[in-house]
């Protein structure tokens, strides 16, 4: 199987639309943060927190968090370069929008919330991802916010390609691993 | 690049450059981590460490075991004089006893020059070398060139002064092989008896003139005279060392820019360094120390990573 195109850049520009639209529709504009998930998680909330200022003119607080250090699978061949993590408002009694590009095992997300508590005790976490590969889930964490599901076998990567500014070449792939 | 080339850290002249440069980028990392609210990551929690302090440090115990601690990993801590190497055990004995307690580190301060690469080539857990005589002491090195680049960027071309006690100094050897390695230019000044004949070869400048190397330099790294392993008189008096190779205030003004001034501690307040100097905003002797938690944490952390599952 050679690799397929999911979404396209217009397609992925449409989505974010739709899913900036479905946050500002169901969030607490004074009380949220929105948090992108290093390292690829953070150029999805990036642009989606750009959308939302630009469409409600209210400003958000913006911040990324790395996993590496809390994740579960240390010693277990994975890599080990953390990248930023840069909160600089606090979170504690806030609502936090975690972000980040594709949903697979969960695990991620796991020491994501994990890594987040280390600020505080937030109120409240949502997810927003923009692929759910809703079939390979290790643990129970669903998202609140999807862009697409996509029914995939394991064998197969989801991979989302940001082409820096040229928005029209963003997309989203299948991949055979 | 995102793994150590060996898995132990016994001096900087056996690390690669690309090993140096990853620890120092991941403790960038680490730093974040130690500032935040909750202090604490859970990676290191299946890791035991045993911390082997065969020579006194307040500094260096303190250090290492903070950076365990927020890395969640299990510690025991042992100091030769409260222990069985009183009744004559031998290191590799006390070692392999401690090993077989299931230890999977071993952070390792001794007397003797060597004493980490003898154990490294006999036992399986990593090792810290945190000290070994007057050889390396690596992560004083790897924490003093985290320091200086959060200060002055890039060392590449940078010109670094190691003042004082050469001879003696571990922190000096393990300075010289990272700088070098980094790319800076290095200048050793001092009385010629602490400098070490044919030291030239490492690659590095040796002058006798205090003023004129803290003109030259970006940053000046001021040892501690060791008069614990001196046991001739190297020079006549310790207040004419301070005349001529005492760093204070006057000799600051008199330069033409603003130099950094570090120090690896425990200061000689008044011989090495004058206590203006060393409480001014030039020195940055405090932020070398919470840098030290941050490396310390960086080197254990990668080091584990090499037991694999």
């Amino acid at each position: 199987m050679s690799d397929t195109v999911l979404l396209n850049g217009n397609q992925i520009q449409l989505t974010i639309e739709r899913l900036s639209r479905e946050v500002i529709e169901s969030i607490h504009f004074t009380n949220t943060v929105i948090i992108g998930v290093q390292p690829r998680g953070v150029l999805l909330a990036e642009k989606i927190h750009q959308k939302i200022i630009a469409l409600t003119g209210v400003q958000i607080p913006f911040g990324k968090i790395d996993t590496t250090f809390h994740r579960d699978d240390f010693r277990r061949g994975k890599s080990l370069n953390a990248k930023v993590t840069e909160i600089d408002f606090h979170i504690e009694g806030k609502e936090v929008l975690l972000i980040d590009d594709v949903l697979y095992t969960g695990r991620t997300i796991r020491a994501a919330m994990d890594a987040l508590l280390s600020f505080g005790r937030p109120t409240k976490i949502e997810l927003l991802v923009l692929i759910d590969r809703r079939f390979n889930r290790e643990l129970p964490i669903q998202p609140d916010f999807v862009g697409s599901v996509v029914d995939t076998i394991e064998s197969v990567d989801v991979e989302v390609h940001w082409a820096g500014e040229e928005q029209i070449n963003n997309e989203v792939i299948f991949v055979k691993k | 690049m995102s793994q150590l080339s060996s898995k132990h850290v016994i001096g900087i002249e056996h690390l690669t450059v690309d090993d140096i440069q990853l620890i120092l980028k991941t403790a960038v990392q680490f730093k974040e981590i130690i500032n935040r609210p909750i202090k604490k990551v859970p990676t290191l929690r299946d890791i035991t460490i045993a911390n082997l302090f065969f020579e006194n440090s307040t500094r260096t115990r303190i250090s290492f075991e903070l950076a365990q601690k927020r890395l969640s990993a299990d510690i025991i801590n042992f100091s030769s004089s409260s222990s069985s190497v009183k009744k004559g055990e031998t290191l590799l004995d006390t070692v392999n006893n401690i090993l077989s307690m299931k230890v999977d580190m071993i952070v390792m301060r001794h007397a003797s020059p060597g004493a980490a690469h003898y154990l490294s080539e006999r036992i399986d857990a990593n090792i810290v070398n945190a000290g070994d005589g007057t050889h390396e002491h690596p992560t004083q090195a790897l924490l003093d060139a985290y320091s200086m680049q959060e200060k002055i960027g890039d060392l590449k071309n940078k010109k670094i002064a190691i003042l004082g006690d050469i001879m003696h100094s571990r922190v000096a050897l393990s300075n010289i092989f990272c700088l070098k390695k980094l790319g800076a230019e290095v200048t050793l000044c001092g009385p010629a008896t602490l400098i070490p004949k044919h030291i030239e070869r490492l690659g590095v400048n040796v002058s006798h003139n205090l003023d004129e190397t803290l003109q030259w330099c970006d940053v000046a790294n001021v040892l501690r005279i060791q008069l614990e392993r001196q046991n001739t008189k190297y020079f006549p008096s310790l207040r004419e060392y301070a005349l001529y190779f005492g760093v204070n205030k006057q000799r600051l003004d008199k330069l033409s820019k603003e130099i950094i001034i570090m120090h690896p501690g425990p200061i000689n307040r008044g011989v090495e360094l004058s206590s203006d100097v060393a409480d001014s905003e030039h020195s940055i002797i405090l932020e070398q120390v919470e840098n030290g938690v941050a490396v310390r944490m960086a080197v254990m952390y990668l080091l584990a990573n090499k037991q694999q599952f």
